[in-house]
């Protein structure tokens, strides 16, 4: 076969004078999770971008409405499936909200835990991933296997690595068990040792920074207006934590501090993801400090919490709390409320309407994803196809929870 | 969520304040739909609002009002902190003129959301640029989450295998779930529906 660029005369190529409809999505390597792209190029650089998202539509808003608003959990974990306990944190202070009570302190600082945990599991995940979609496989298997770890970690609290359902209106499924301070602990150093090494692997690598940098550049007042929240506002400088402006459980008396950056490009968001897994850990070991080994970690109220396995089949009392919780559920006031907590991505709202019956009229998720993908187009629109890639990535779309 | 925004608003439109309450902590403004999108363009650019994030849009479907659905937004304001839920209600009982005006031309955000929230509970945004589907397909036919679009119904948009031997499993069915929550959330009641639905 010869070669084909034998005689080749580049004057005389000719290149194609209408611009180029491509189709990226919905199932990409780069577009994890499942989006699509419409994307009208003219030579390497976008013109026009239409996201399409919906691939992952389940219907849980719809769902929610059938069963008791304990059922909502299972359906919440799987909105964030890489961060479930802080979205199962967060539904219970907003069905909590609605009933006017407060979990005792052990509960609010294991939640706290638990939930910090969590988003560095989120963190780790997106800013792996972003890696490895630049061609740095390494981090990402390091992070992964971070994410294992605490995987592993909650596995041990609540039987489930992934979707946990461990949350309950009124305290958590279970109380901390025997290690899970020592084995926090343990993990939460490991993982800051991996994030060192990540940034010594990254961070002064040219290729790397030269995909970040300059990429994907949004103004605060556009992230603003796009309602977007969570490490992608923060990225464009803008100092909005749910955790600091509106605190909720005893984050107003941890300390920790909200990175911001400032050139709101995808380098920013990257390095804001990795400085915010270094102040969960933080987070974590004061909690670790003050979680109490022993008390309360439900509300004492029998109307909410079902009772202990041993007054179920000993007691007339128990078996009829029990029967009352399982087949009405438990009752929530009628009325309606919005109840917001720091996710992973931003700020995660749920807003409840109840009848006063044992079931959720509607459970409205404001999910922090579908807002910062409804920036995407503005992002990428006038960068080149190449760009697309790290700046997906570090948006740090979430199909469950865009879609739900 | 502060009081002070709902005087505000009080004073500045007394003709569109229908009414208001502060459930759990949360100020409610219920407006009258004309003057929509009036109220969030005030509280948008007047100084002492300054709500400069729309947070949330979603609708909640009453089939037994007139109207009846409400739009609901929650907005916040980055720089003093506060919070504010405002609804309008609109829509007759078939659900067929639902209509609102958009606030895109405020906030961004408005965009998708009220892409869903016409997907999902078919209320248009008039003066909306690009009022599309956004969760489900163009040839989706209904808004599912209207009280009364089944929740089993099922539109597949690749006709389902005809598999010999397979027990399909049902789709949660209307007797599934908990019957005895559901008491007062038939909204509309389904003259199919077996006996034991329509006790519960």
């Amino acid at each position: 076969m010869e070669p084909l660029d034998v005689e080749l005369d580049e004057a005389e190529v000719e290149f194609p004078q209408e611009p180029m409809l491509l189709n990226v999505g919905p199932s990409h390597p780069a577009m994890h999770g499942t989006v699509r792209c419409v994307m009208e190029l003219s030579g390497e650089s976008i013109n026009k971008v239409d996201v399409q998202v919906g691939y992952l539509h389940r219907g849980f808003e719809k769902m929610c409405e059938r069963g008791t608003w304990t059922q909502v959990f299972p359906y919440i974990d799987r909105c964030n499936y890489v961060s479930p306990m802080l979205n199962n944190v967060g539904y219970a202070l907003a069905c909590e909200k609605m009933l006017g009570i407060e979990v005792p302190e052990r509960c609010q600082y294991y939640r706290m835990m638990l939930g910090e945990l969590a988003r560095m599991s989120d963190h780790l995940t997106c800013d792996g991933a972003m890696a490895m979609e630049l061609g740095a496989f390494t981090p990402f298997l390091w992070m992964i296997k971070g994410r294992e770890m605490l995987w592993d970690l909650f596995e041990e609290e609540c039987g489930a690595r992934l979707t946990h359902s461990f949350g309950r209106v009124g305290g958590m499924a279970h109380p901390p068990t025997d290690g899970f301070k020592e084995n926090a602990l343990a993990v939460v150093r490991h993982i800051l040792s991996i994030i060192d090494e990540v940034e010594r692997l990254l961070l002064g690598n040219r290729i790397f920074l030269d995909r970040l940098e300059g990429v994907g550049v949004i103004s605060a007042e556009d992230a603003i207006s796009l309602g977007w929240t969570g490490p992608c506002l923060r990225a464009a400088g803008v100092a909005y934590d749910v955790r600091k402006a509106h605190p909720y459980m005893k984050y107003g008396e941890v300390d920790f501090d909200v990175p911001v950056g400032q050139a709101s490009d995808c380098f920013d968001r990257f390095m804001v993801r990795i400085e915010e897994i270094k102040q969960s850990a933080r987070i974590v070991e004061q909690c670790a400090e003050r979680l109490a080994d022993s008390g309360p970690v439900n509300v004492d109220d029998p109307r909410i919490i079902l009772p202990p396995k041993e007054e179920v089949y000993s007691t007339i009392e128990g078996t009829i709390q029990h029967f009352k919780i399982v087949m009405e559920g438990l009752k929530l006031p009628a009325g309606e409320v919005y109840s917001y907590t720091e996710a992973g991505n931003g700020e995660l709202g749920f807003y409840l309407v109840s009848d006063g019956s044992g079931t959720p009229y509607r459970v409205r998720i404001r999910p922090p994803c579908f807002l910062v993908t409804g920036g995407l187009e503005r992002v990428i629109t006038g960068q080149m196809m190449a760009d697309v890639v790290p700046c997906f990535g570090s948006l740090n779309m979430i199909g469950g929870e865009c879609d739900r | 969520m502060s009081q002070a925004l709902v005087e505000l608003i009080q004073a500045k439109f007394p003709q569109a304040v229908i009414e208001t309450h502060a459930q759990h902590g949360d100020e409610t403004v219920v407006l009258e739909a004309a003057q929509w999108k009036a109220v969030h363009q005030f509280l948008f650019s007047d100084p002492r609002a300054r709500m400069n994030m729309l947070m949330d849009l979603t609708a909640v479907d009453y089939p037994e009002r007139d109207p009846r659905f409400e739009v609901v937004t929650h907005l916040l304001s980055l720089d003093k902190g506060h919070r504010i839920r405002l609804k309008a209600r609109v829509g007759d009982p078939d659900g067929d003129d639902a209509e609102i005006d958009s606030v895109t031309d405020i906030w961004a955000s408005a965009n998708w959301m009220e892409r869903e929230c016409w997907d999902m509970m078919g209320v248009r945004f008039r003066g909306h640029p690009d009022l599309r589907r956004i969760l489900l397909y163009p040839e989706f036919i209904g808004h599912p989450l209207r009280r009364d679009y089944p929740a089993d119904k099922i539109q597949p948009l690749v006709a389902y295998r005809e598999v010999d031997n397979i027990e399909k499993l049902p789709p949660f069915g209307e007797e599934e779930g908990m019957p005895f929550g559901r008491q007062t959330h038939l909204g509309v009641p389904d003259p199919d529906a077996d006996e034991d639905a329509q006790v519960n």
